[in-house]
């Protein structure tokens, strides 16, 4: 028990610090622009491949930092040729067209790269046991994974707090419309901060990439549990980001966990439900088989009850 | 289904009782010939045309449902499916009781499709409609994957994977038709389709569908005039969902079998795509939205692999240039053709869309070359691309597809300022004109 | 003006629509309906490639029945059971009598339903449909027909190959099941309790996991499960993403135990496994690149033909199927689908691998099964990975047979 109980809290700290990777880009763009951005996991998916491509010409170090870089010029651009003319249509068009992007974005990849998933093992320079506990052995790459992650949140947190830019952003994030007036160079700043924002996902893809799988699906399987992070912590904290992540990880995790459905529920009661019960399928559910699913009800309780999230300034 | 246009009937050989109300439908009864003529002209008459146009049939219903909710109330949802599936998965339980003996003509299946769509609609719009904007998309989209993951894991109701299956023969026959055939098949939907698009049309001269409209706009201004907007969404959800659940109802009857593709993200996607590049502010735009984008999956899939790539664009373009859809780019073209000032437009639509289609071509060449090399490289560097023999070994064609992409857009970019001031001519006559008639 | 422009869209459609009508003229027309495109393309795309070769290899021979040429039409169903229907109405208006296709069990079970109402409502025009890879029991016992031929071993009879296996190794003391949580995962977890209890009572089963389809991301809490479980076998049924991130995820905690898979040996599964497979992955397959010390002559062909990287030569089964076409018309001395169905029932005939029969009573092809492992010590490697896959155990098509529910109408 303690065993499993052990593991399982790592396992929820690193699978929800890889969360915050990937989602602290979002909630910094979605904050700002209050474009739900439906392309940024494809961004975190080019992170990926760029960093596959680039790493297979000159070695994994370089790649995870030119990789970002090109992630973050791609962000600008999306925003500075894309988004800005589509603003005028509304939100919707610009939900649109990021989710079109996102369609768009995974049949580049296709074209460039193929349908199969790529053979992107752990580089050599990180792939050792970091250490060994109840004989589960911790790869280093997954040590690299949380140092990142904790290293953005330090970066963005000092960023937003200690920088003259910074604390404009951060005006921005709750007074939109004044932060403009007062003669800030607003699309300036939009543009920068969909640049950082997507060049933090590119950097969440080189991790990302071999911790899941470089396939043209990458995008897909990670598009919407990122929302669910951003809803959950609350529209322009980071802090609540970081805590929603943690969150999912770790229910995540332990609900794997455990292998009790309702009907041991009604047992303990002493409740008897037939077998020819119409409900009978869904009291038979485990909770360990629910698990992956378990963020999309919270997502959904969270807006009904409380649209802002845990430390969100205002609502979605 | 503007009322403003001009009266083409003569009225001296009608009563005016008469003139007024054919004047008055001129449009529904144009459709209606058409959809009855439709399957029997040569090219349409065979059974895979006949499915397709059933096909279009079906998502016509359902993107129209889906602009119930974007377009009149201006929410967006990310899991619209729900409602297609749940009432398809009703409507095909239903058909199975009908095998098993029930006495009620098969044909009535889409109204057990609609009761389930419009008790899921209920049953989540209660919850989901309580607020607008984001949140709404948000929960649209978290109940989408709820009832997605559901459909797996109660396999009792959704059959799981391979879904639930039912046959449209096995049952009463009516007027001595069994339903095998597909033009058979083929009325049914359409006459359902029909009534629906009707019904829905209908919807949004009503009071509360003005309301759905006021709600989208400014829903302040709506409960300044008494009215509860969170009530307006919900009825407009409940509707929607209605004929959601209609349109699976449809499907259920057509395919004779649902399953969890039904429900699913993909099929949620779709119906916006659809709507969207139709033009959801459009009552007909989500039709044509409907039937071009189910011509371009079945046919545009048969002749390239990349189809989706070109969806894609396709997409981002119409959002782009023509915020409107199709429906927009063609009603804006309205005032023009009544005052016959279309010729002179046509004409500089033609000098720019000459370039236009080499550029189209020159990508296409280069995305054609690329799908090859990266998706099916064992299939040999030589294809043939309109008609042409390539080697994309060789660096001809991509230096070609590139001249034709690069030139082909250049001279493009010089051709609009030749179209815009064509429009400008030929909208002004058109305002011209319509004040004469005016004063006259 | 607008009597013109509907005019114009008139012909446009009219044009449309006899652009599907036209279909070159051939003898048999073969419908190979499968994803083309979109997620799971790659697996549809590379049942074409072997389609090509064997069609090309038999009107390379002179055809069927004495000289009738085989096309290969192709259309893309995308996986859906919608889309499928679709293009079977438009491959049958394309005079195509014989479908086939493999990829997904619910894409399978809309294929027979939809063959067998065309059948009775079109007396005349049959159609029959080949099934080279979906796997659910049911399609060769409740849900059977008379139009559906099976050329892949089921679900529980490449279970009864892989327990039978492990029933063998006295070293297997605790297995945990892990299955993806729909139709074919449960019936994988269903027949491995059934059959362990059945073959070996002592061994126990430690863990019976349903996940969801192809939602995993991270499989690290279920590898903690089984490794606190003291497992020593894993038997999955997963296949692509689910198959590659549980395998990976095992390697990274350093877990020790043998996986009894069915989906290990194509598509990018060695690929994306790798060195990490070496003597513990293990599949059963009709056929892997070193059943035989040389390889087959039709698989050296085929790899002489596609040369991508992830081009293997796999659907064994593919090459069985067409040489069974090739006899049943010969049999009944013509092609109609119905005499050739009826050629089929039965047919035995001999491969190099041994003896093979169509099953009269269920149209289920038996035909003998490998239980292979990873292996890099192996003459010939799969997607030039340098890992390939080595014989555990044979059993042969005769004792794969499993006692059937199935009841179909034959016609007349």
């Amino acid at each position: 028990m303690l065993e499993l109980t052990t593991v399982s809290l790592l396992n929820g700290v690193v699978y929800g610090l890889l969360l915050f990777m990937l989602s602290s880009g979002l909630t910094l763009i979605w904050s700002m622009l209050g474009v739900l951005n439906f392309a940024h996991a494809s961004v975190f998916m080019l992170g990926a491949y760029l960093s596959f491509q680039i790493g297979r010409w000159i070695g994994f170090w370089p790649a995870l930092a030119i990789a970002p870089v090109l992630c973050a010029l791609i962000g600008a651009a999306i925003e500075r040729y894309g988004l800005r003319h589509v603003h005028k249509g509304g939100h919707v068009a610009e939900i649109l067209f990021t989710f079109g992007l996102a369609y768009l974005i995974e049949e580049l990849v296709t074209m460039i790269w193929g349908r199969n998933p790529l053979a992107n093992p752990v580089p050599a320079a990180i792939d050792f046991s970091l250490f060994s506990i109840f004989d589960t052995n911790f790869p280093a790459y997954k040590g690299l994974m949380m140092l990142i992650s904790v290293a953005m949140f330090a970066f963005l947190y000092l960023a937003l707090k200690k920088t003259r830019i910074g604390l404009i952003i951060q005006a921005a994030l709750t007074h939109p419309t004044m932060v403009g007036a007062l003669g800030h160079n607003v699309p300036g700043v939009f543009v920068l901060v969909f640049a950082v924002g997507s060049g933090l996902a590119g950097l969440a893809g080189v991790i990302g990439g071999f911790a899941l799988l470089t396939q043209p699906t990458l995008a897909q399987t990670v598009g919407a549990i990122v929302f669910v992070v951003v809803v959950l912590g609350g529209l322009g904290s980071l802090a609540g980001a970081l805590i929603a992540s943690m969150l999912i990880g770790i229910v995540q995790t332990f609900a794997v966990a455990v292998d009790y459905s309702l009907l041991d529920l009604f047992r303990v009661l002493d409740i008897n439900v037939a077998r020819t019960s119409l409900l009978y399928d869904l009291y038979s559910i485990k909770v360990a088989q629910a698990a992956p699913i378990i963020p999309y009800l919270l997502l959904v309780l969270m807006l009904i009850v409380r649209p802002r999230g845990f430390m969100g300034t205002r609502d979605v | 289904m503007s009322d403003t246009s001009p009266v083409v009937v003569s009225s001296r050989t009608l009563a005016p009782a008469q003139t007024r109300w054919l004047q008055k439908y001129k449009f529904w009864i144009a459709a209606a010939a058409v959809l009855i003529v439709l399957p029997h002209i040569p090219g349409l008459n065979s059974s895979f045309m006949h499915s397709l146009l059933t096909q279009m049939g079906i998502s016509a219903v359902f993107a129209l449902s889906f602009s119930l909710l974007l377009g009149q109330t201006g929410l967006l949802s990310f899991g619209h499916a729900v409602y297609f599936g749940l009432g398809g998965y009703i409507a095909i339980h239903f058909m199975r009781l009908v095998n098993g003996g029930l006495p009620i003509p098969i044909v009535l299946v889409p109204v057990a499709g609609a009761l389930g769509g419009l008790v899921s609609g209920v049953l989540f719009g209660s919850v989901t409609t309580k607020k607008a904007g984001t949140v709404f998309s948000l929960i649209s989209l978290g109940v989408g994957e709820l009832v997605y993951a559901a459909s797996f894991m109660l396999s009792g109701f959704f059959g799981g994977e391979e879904g639930i299956t039912a046959s449209r023969t096995r049952a009463l026959p009516l007027f001595g038709l069994n339903f095998g055939p597909q033009l058979q098949v083929y009325y049914v939907i359409v006459f359902w389709a029909f009534v629906s698009a009707a019904l829905m049309y209908a919807f949004t001269r009503t009071p509360v569908g003005r309301m759905c409209n006021a709600v989208r706009d400014n829903p302040e201004r709506t409960e300044f005039v008494g009215y509860d907007p969170q009530r307006v969404r919900f009825v407009a959800f409940a509707v929607a969902g209605l004929f959601a659940g209609l349109a699976g109802g449809l499907h259920a009857l057509n395919y004779e079998i649902v399953a969890a593709d039904s429900v699913s993200a993909i099929r949620s996607g779709g119906v916006l795509i659809m709507a969207y590049i139709g033009g959801a502010g459009y009552f007909i735009g989500p039709i044509i939205g409907a039937i071009t984008i189910t011509w371009l999956q079945i046919s545009l899939s048969d002749y390239t692999a990349a189809w989706l790539l070109y969806l894609g664009l396709f997409f981002i373009v119409i959002l782009i240039f023509a915020p409107g859809g199709l429906a927009g780019l063609i009603l804006m073209h309205a005032p023009i053709v009544r005052t016959r000032a279309l010729s002179r437009v046509l004409i500089a639509y033609l000098a720019a869309a000459l370039p236009a289609v080499v550029a189209i071509i020159g990508a296409a060449i280069l995305i054609e070359m690329s799908y090859r090399l990266s998706t099916n490289p064992e299939l040999g560097t030589k294809m043939r691309l309109f008609g042409i023999n390539v080697d994309a070994a060789t660096p001809w064609p991509w230096i070609t597809g590139v001249v034709l992409l690069a030139a082909g857009f250049y001279v493009f970019r010089l051709t609009w300022p030749i179209v815009a001031a064509a429009w400008e001519r030929a909208t002004e006559e058109a305002n011209a004109k319509s004040m004469a008639g005016a004063a006259q | 003006m607008s009597g013109n422009l509907s005019r114009i869209v008139m012909a446009g459609l009219a044009l449309a629509g006899t652009a599907f009508a036209a279909a070159a003229a051939a003898d048999v027309k073969i419908a190979y309906i499968d994803p083309l495109s979109g997620g799971a393309a790659s697996a549809g795309i590379l049942g074409q490639k072997h389609a090509t070769y064997f069609v090309d290899k038999i009107n390379a021979n002179g055809g069927l029945n004495g000289g009738e040429k085989i096309e290969l039409l192709v259309y893309d169903n995308k996986v859906s059971p919608q889309e499928t229907l679709i293009v079977l109405k438009k491959a049958i208006d394309d005079g195509a009598r014989y479908i086939m296709q493999g990829n997904g069990s619910s894409v399978a079970h809309a294929i027979t339903e939809a063959v067998l109402k065309h059948n009775e409502r079109n007396p005349g025009k049959e159609v029959i449909y080949f099934n080279y890879a979906a796997v659910d029991p049911a399609l060769t016992n409740e849900k059977c027909n008379f139009w559906h031929f099976r050329f892949d071993a089921d679900a529980d009879m490449k279970m009864a190959a892989l327990t039978d296996i492990i029933a063998k190794d006295k070293k297997i003391k605790k297995v945990y099941l892990i299955n993806q949580d729909y139709s074919f995962g449960k019936a994988v977890a269903a027949a491995a309790n059934k059959m362990l209890a059945e073959k070996r009572s002592d061994i126990k089963i430690v863990g019976d996991e349903l996940h969801p389809l192809q939602k995993v991301q991270d499989f690290s809490p279920y590898v903690a499960k089984i490794k606190a479980s003291r497992a020593d076998t894993v038997i999955t049924g997963n296949w692509s993403n689910d198959m590659l991130l549980l395998i990976k995820a095992g390697k990274d905690a350093g877990l020790k135990v043998n996986w009894y898979t069915y989906y290990a040996g194509a598509l990018g599964a060695p690929t994306a496994i790798g060195k990490d497979g070496i003597g513990v992955v293990k599949q059963v397959s009709e056929w892997h690149k070193n059943v035989l010390p040389e390889m087959d002559a039709d698989a050296v062909a085929y790899e002489k033909r596609f040369t991508g990287k992830e081009d293997d030569f796999i659907f064994w089964r593919m090459k069985e199927m067409f040489e069974m076409l090739t006899a049943a018309a010969k049999q009944a001395k013509s092609t109609d689908p119905v005499k050739v169905a009826k050629a089929m029932e039965g047919m035995k005939m001999r491969t190099a691998l041994g003896d093979i029969e169509m099953r009269a009573d269920n149209h289920q092809l038996l035909q003998p099964l490998y239980v292979s492992t990873m292996s890099d010590k192996v003459k010939y490697d799969v997607e030039h990975t340098g890992v390939g896959f080595k014989t555990d155990a044979k059993v042969d098509g005769k004792s794969t047979a499993l006692p059937t529910v199935c009841k179909m109408d034959r016609p007349a």
